[in-house]
């Protein structure tokens, strides 16, 4: 393909990466609150959701985008503390489905009192005017909004990785995901760890919702399309492995852009199929131990 | 719970499920304002005993149920509007089939995970048929839907049926409906009904005593896809349209949440979804109580409205 016009192909890959770091805010919270604590939360995308429309009333008050991308995360991790306190923690020791079907029914609740909060008719959020331009990046132009994503996306992940392997509430927490009945008997209060993890894992879907904002508008539907984008990707990466939800979340996003250039389509049943392949190829996920929590 | 005078009454209903079933919904349409809404009562309660028989019997929980409605309601459409089949006969066994074969197909790749993926990837596998119904414009109709299905007549021993008056589709239905009733009673009632359950209660002892759980499990797939499938095909043939959001997960969705309120009486709550139907005429956000109601069922009556009567009975 002598045409094949490299510099689009560039920007698509560029795409493939900003949307893969959506995903991966999303797997990683998602797989996090799943390996502790055998939670498969459905809200997860309304959370996402709540950040995108916190965000924008955020900037409406504040006219500050810098303030939304601290404050929607904190409200919606705080959120995330009550649902897991009064909702979810009266679950425990019951069938795994019945946490799922409970955030399932929290989501459609949620949902529907976003339209009613927001209005049913999409939202537009502007990027921060210090990153409204674009960036000539050598062989192409890029939005300067999309590359900071990138930047905020890494940085979460590496602020992550620090908490977990570094501190000693990040060493329970690890501990907790391989053995909780043991770390119990070693007298720790694994209530306040789930607590905490559930916060943060709600609170880095907030910030995903804070991030896709200005990229693909706001709307009361966005959470759930992506739930389900994100569910593939942790059945793709191994549930419960982080590892597995990072390298899964940036092959979907590549493999969606990249789909969506070469065959429109084709790219949103992709993801099916990769993970169709994935599931006949290894079942256990790319990254993921076979038998946890079946 | 139960006044006195109705008691005998009651028990006679849980010893004879079936039976009761046929006198109560033979009288029905009579009872209620319109005709039509007595068959999508009875259409959703057929729905919902397909889904109930993997949730409640199995144990296990699909999120994507939508496929098989979607694919009974598209093969019989698409029988009689597209491959221009004039009986009706015809047009639901292709229905079935497409049905059957989805749930195998699905069912067979979803049962490669256990426990809580199970969920999750059957609802994926869902989705992925809505975008493909809703790219593949030229077979399903894509966003519109599948219009201008004809409603032949039913050959019936020589005679042919007109259904377009409401209560003969509803017999209509009726007839199909009662005869998935019972050969669900039959199969719960069978020894492969038992390993269902013994599935469901534990499953590792279940394969301690030598049962091939995954072709098991695969099999009660393959059967509440067919149920799904006859209450999906029966719906195309009464809306005479199927609309592409049959496929999309708030199809699921509606199949567990009626089923939840239901409980093991899966026919409770289709009319608590239809009831609610009608008051979102009147209530603006009634999804939003529905997913309150929902929540308050998971934490509080995990039982549904039916099995906590029958529990609040059987415990007097």
């Amino acid at each position: 393909m002598p045409d094949l016009p490299l510099q689009a192909l560039a920007a698509q890959a560029f795409t493939g990466l900003v949307l893969g770091g959506i995903y991966v805010l999303m797997a990683i919270g998602l797989s996090l609150i799943f390996g502790l604590m055998t939670v498969v939360n459905f809200a997860h995308g309304s959370f996402y959701m709540l950040g995108a429309f916190i965000a924008f009333t955020v900037i409406g008050l504040t006219k500050s985008f810098w303030a939304a991308l601290i404050l929607a995360p904190l409200v919606v991790g705080a959120l995330g503390f009550l649902v897991e306190r009064f909702l979810i923690r009266r679950l425990y020791g019951r069938s795994p489905d019945d946490p799922l079907l409970l955030t399932f029914g929290l989501s459609l609740a949620m949902v529907e009192g976003a339209k009613l909060i927001w209005g049913k008719i999409g939202l537009q959020v502007d990027p921060p005017k210090q990153l409204a331009a674009a960036v000539d990046l050598g062989f192409m132009n890029f939005p300067v909004y999309r590359l900071f994503v990138i930047a905020v996306t890494a940085a979460v992940l590496v602020a992550l990785w620090l908490f977990l392997a570094k501190t000693s509430v990040g060493l329970v927490i690890r501990a907790g995901s391989r053995d909780a009945l043991m770390v119990r008997a070693l007298g720790v209060d694994l209530n306040r760890v789930w607590l905490l993890v559930f916060g943060i894992g709600i609170a880095m879907a907030g910030l995903a919702g804070v991030l896709a904002g200005p990229m693909r508008g706001v709307y009361a539907e966005m959470g759930v399309e992506i739930i389900i984008d994100s569910f593939v990707i942790v059945v793709v990466g191994g549930m419960g492995s982080l590892a597995g939800a990072i390298v899964a979340g940036l092959l979907m996003g590549e493999i969606v852009s990249l789909t969506t250039f070469f065959a429109p389509k084709l790219a949103e049943l992709i993801i099916f199929i990769v993970m169709a392949i994935v599931l006949l190829v290894r079942p256990s996920g790319l990254f993921g131990e076979a038998g946890l929590a079946e | 719970m139960i006044p006195a005078a109705l008691r005998p009454v009651a028990a006679w209903v849980s010893a004879h499920p079936v039976a009761s079933f046929i006198v109560f919904f033979a009288v029905f349409p009579f009872l209620v304002p319109y005709q039509s809404l007595a068959t999508q009562v009875l259409i959703y309660g057929l729905f919902a005993l397909g889904f109930n028989l993997l949730y409640g019997y199995t144990g296990l929980l699909s999120f994507g149920h939508a496929a098989y409605y979607g694919l009974g309601a598209y093969g019989a459409g698409i029988a009689l509007a597209k491959l221009k089949l004039t009986s009706l006969w015809l047009a639901l066994g292709v229905g079935l089939a497409a049905a059957v074969i989805g749930g195998a197909l699905i069912g067979f790749f979803c049962l490669r995970r256990r426990g809580i993926y199970f969920a999750m990837l059957t609802l994926a596998f869902a989705q992925m048929l809505y975008f493909i119904a809703f790219h593949a414009a030229d077979l399903t109709g894509g966003d519109d839907g599948l219009r201008g299905i004809p409603l032949h007549p039913l050959g019936l021993f020589g005679a042919s049926v007109s259904l377009r008056t409401p209560l003969a589709f509803y017999f209509f239905a009726y007839a199909f409906v009662v005869l998935a009733v019972a050969a669900l009673r039959r199969i719960l009632d069978s020894p492969f009904g038992a390993v269902l359950q013994a599935i469901r209660e534990n499953s590792d002892r279940a394969v301690a005593c030598g049962y091939d759980i995954n072709r098991i499990k695969l099999l009660s797939f393959v059967f509440s896809a067919l149920f799904t499938g006859l209450a999906g095909s029966l719906d195309a043939l009464r809306l005479t349209v199927v609309p592409v959001d049959s496929l999309y997960w708030t199809t699921s969705g509606q199949v567990v949440i009626m089923t939840l309120l239901g409980g093991a009486g899966a026919f409770f709550g289709p009319f608590f979804l239809i009831l609610a139907d009608r008051l979102s005429l009147f209530i603006e956000a009634w999804p939003l109580v529905i997913g309150l109601i929902f929540m308050a069922f998971v934490l509080f009556l995990p039982r549904g409205i039916w099995g906590t009567l029958v529990a609040r009975g059987s415990a007097r």
